[in-house]
């Protein structure tokens, strides 16, 4: 019985996804095979990377560099913004959640600000602040500020009442009430916002470097391309996805702690 | 003039088309030092009269004085036990008082602000589970830090929202007697909500049964002149006890009783078969489906609790 389920562990964790992979891959070599002569398959993608992984922080020139470099580039830009996203982001979450009259002022424009595209904010970015890093970190904190300000928003307003009321009965300050009740009511919310944030803040930036060209791990997607190295696209894709998923599963840990 | 007064005071809820009434005319007075227990209905509206003895929410008509000031908002004088204990769930045992000590006695030193907190602790017997959160204590013993919450402020008055209801009933027992027990250190005036007519007699000094709702009242109060400190058997067996148990009941009964509404809705029956599991089931051919057509009935409930 045990050893049964210990399989069928197995199974849900290491087999069927194995399967799901040699699945994809099986697809994507007939694809670069059959239909698309210039989808590089498999094999020539991961001969054409293995120095990118095999040595993923060695810098050999400036638009060649290993591909955890490049990564790490990205992530400190993203960092940038995402620190702004949340400073910016939660005290106005706590203003539309707390205050009807700010609610009632600002949630329109909070709801059509926050369907824009980041294609369409770095232009702007780029005028506003004249050099492409600013604005790429301009364009993250305003793209991937949104989830935070609606969760923490939403954390806000169900606050049960009776935390409220003992705020009430003990008349504490506004700022003993906010630390002591509002944060830690609100936070399991909060931190639900800031894992939505924390992707799209990835999804930003990959598009941020392709349009500037800075370096990093879209801007060198965008240069293989433009080198007519195709082997190198399927690679940052890979990359972009798995740090996107690390991200997002370290967030959720997080999250869980808070949610207990 | 009384320690706590009421004066006709009316509360509703919702605006014209859909208000209701929930308590009419409510007239108390208690005296400082007085353990009095309000009985009823759940739904009379028995936490809508704490809310505004404890200036959470405001009364449509009437005044509420305590100690000839009267009441507009809440405030730590008026240390009040909620019916869902309200305790703050990322605060351990510790904190949760301390974060009422700490307020109520902000001039003190921190050393003694700690040792207040301690000692309320000791008082409900929850020193093992000092640093506890409140999610990894029983129902019980975090209505008994509820309890040492309200205390530890030494408010002029305690109030009491249903404190043991949720309770199973040998958890109630204690309770009841340690609430007795701590009464009896200090004799603080005391308005204990309850929907358990002996727990209030065992406990009060007075009784007092507010009617159903809506427009719900208060009744005759009734001086339950037993001697304490009372021994649970032996009150139960007192004639006494029984005669205002009696009184009690067909108070809640009579006046609240004529008052309590009925409601009729429709049920819809459930439109498909129980599966019949000893029989194995031919997948391929036949699926579950309706046997019996859908059934309208109606029940008429009456809102009696
Ligand atoms: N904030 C509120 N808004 C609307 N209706 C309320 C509110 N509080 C209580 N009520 C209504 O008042 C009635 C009495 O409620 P409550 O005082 O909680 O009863 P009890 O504590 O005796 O069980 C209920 O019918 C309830 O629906
Ligand atoms: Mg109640």
């Amino acid at each position: 019985m045990i050893t049964n389920r210990r399989s069928e562990f197995k199974l849900d964790w290491l087999i069927l996804p194995l399967l799901g992979a040699v699945f994809v891959l099986l697809l994507w070599q007939i694809a670069s095979t059959m239909w698309s002569k210039d989808l590089p398959g498999p094999l020539r993608t991961w001969n054409a990377s293995k120095p990118y992984l095999v040595k993923p922080f060695e810098k050999r020139g400036e638009l060649d560099q290993g591909i955890l470099r490049f990564a790490w580039y990205s992530l400190l830009l993203v960092a940038k913004g995402y620190a702004i996203a949340l400073l910016i982001g939660t005290p106005i979450g706590f203003m539309l959640g707390l205050s009807k009259f700010f609610a009632k002022s600002f949630d329109p424009i909070v709801q059509i600000l926050r369907p824009v595209s980041p294609l369409a904010w770095l232009p702007l970015g780029l005028v506003l602040f004249q050099k492409s890093q600013p604005a790429a970190v301009f364009t993250i904190a305003i793209c991937a500020m949104w989830p935070t300000v609606l969760n923490t928003a939403v954390g806000v307003r169900s606050i049960p009442q009776d935390y409220l009321n003992v705020a009430r009965v003990l008349k504490l300050s506004r700022s003993k009430t906010l630390f002591k009740v509002l944060i830690p009511a609100t936070l399991p919310y909060m931190f639900t916002g800031f894992r939505l944030s924390l992707g799209i803040a990835w999804l930003v930036i990959v598009a941020a470097e392709m349009l500037t060209g800075s370096p990093g791990v879209g801007g060198f997607l965008w240069q293989e391309y433009n080198a007519l190295i195709y082997e190198h696209i399927i690679l940052c894709i890979l990359t972009i996805g798995v740090i996107g998923f690390i991200l997002d599963r370290l967030m959720s840990l997080v999250e869980r702690r808070f949610k207990s | 003039m009384a320690f706590l007064e009421l004066k006709a005071v009316s509360k509703g809820f919702g605006s014209n088309g859909s208000r209701s009434e929930v308590i009419e005319d409510i007239n108390l007075e208690i005296e400082r030092g007085e353990f009095v227990a309000i009985v009823g209905y759940s739904g009379a509206g028995k936490t809508t009269l704490i809310s505004l003895i404890a200036g959470l929410i405001k009364p449509d008509a009437g005044t509420i004085t305590l100690n000839g000031l009267e009441i507009t908002d809440p405030g730590p004088d008026r240390g009040i036990v909620f019916q869902n204990y309200s305790l703050l769930p990322w605060l351990s045992v510790f904190e949760n008082i301390y974060l009422a000590v700490d307020q109520v006695f902000c001039n003190w030193a921190p050393a003694r602000k700690q040792q207040h907190t301690e000692k309320y602790i000791a008082m409900v017997n929850l020193t093992p589970a000092r640093d506890k959160r409140p999610g990894e204590l029983s129902g019980g013993m975090r209505q008994r830090v509820s309890v040492a919450r309200a205390l530890a402020m030494d408010p002029q008055i305690l109030l009491l929202d249903e404190p043991l209801s949720a309770l199973d009933a040998i958890t109630r027992s204690t309770l009841q007697d340690e609430i007795g027990r701590i009464w009896e250190q200090d004799r603080k005036t005391v308005v204990l909500i309850t929907n358990d007519v002996d727990e209030g007699i065992y406990l009060s000094d007075r009784i007092i049964p507010l009617s159903a709702g809506p427009g719900a009242t208060l009744g005759p109060s009734i001086a339950i002149d037993m001697a304490r400190p009372r021994d649970r058997r032996a009150v139960n067996h007192n004639p006494r006890f029984r005669q205002i148990r009696r009184e009690i009941i067909d108070y809640l009964l009579g006046v609240g009783g004529k008052k309590r509404a009925t409601v009729t809705r429709k049920l819809f029956l459930p439109d498909i078969e129980p599966e019949d599991l000893s029989v194995p089931r031919n997948t391929s051919s036949s699926r579950r489906r309706p046997i019996r057509r859908r059934e309208i009935k109606k029940e008429t409930v009456e809102i009696n609790s």
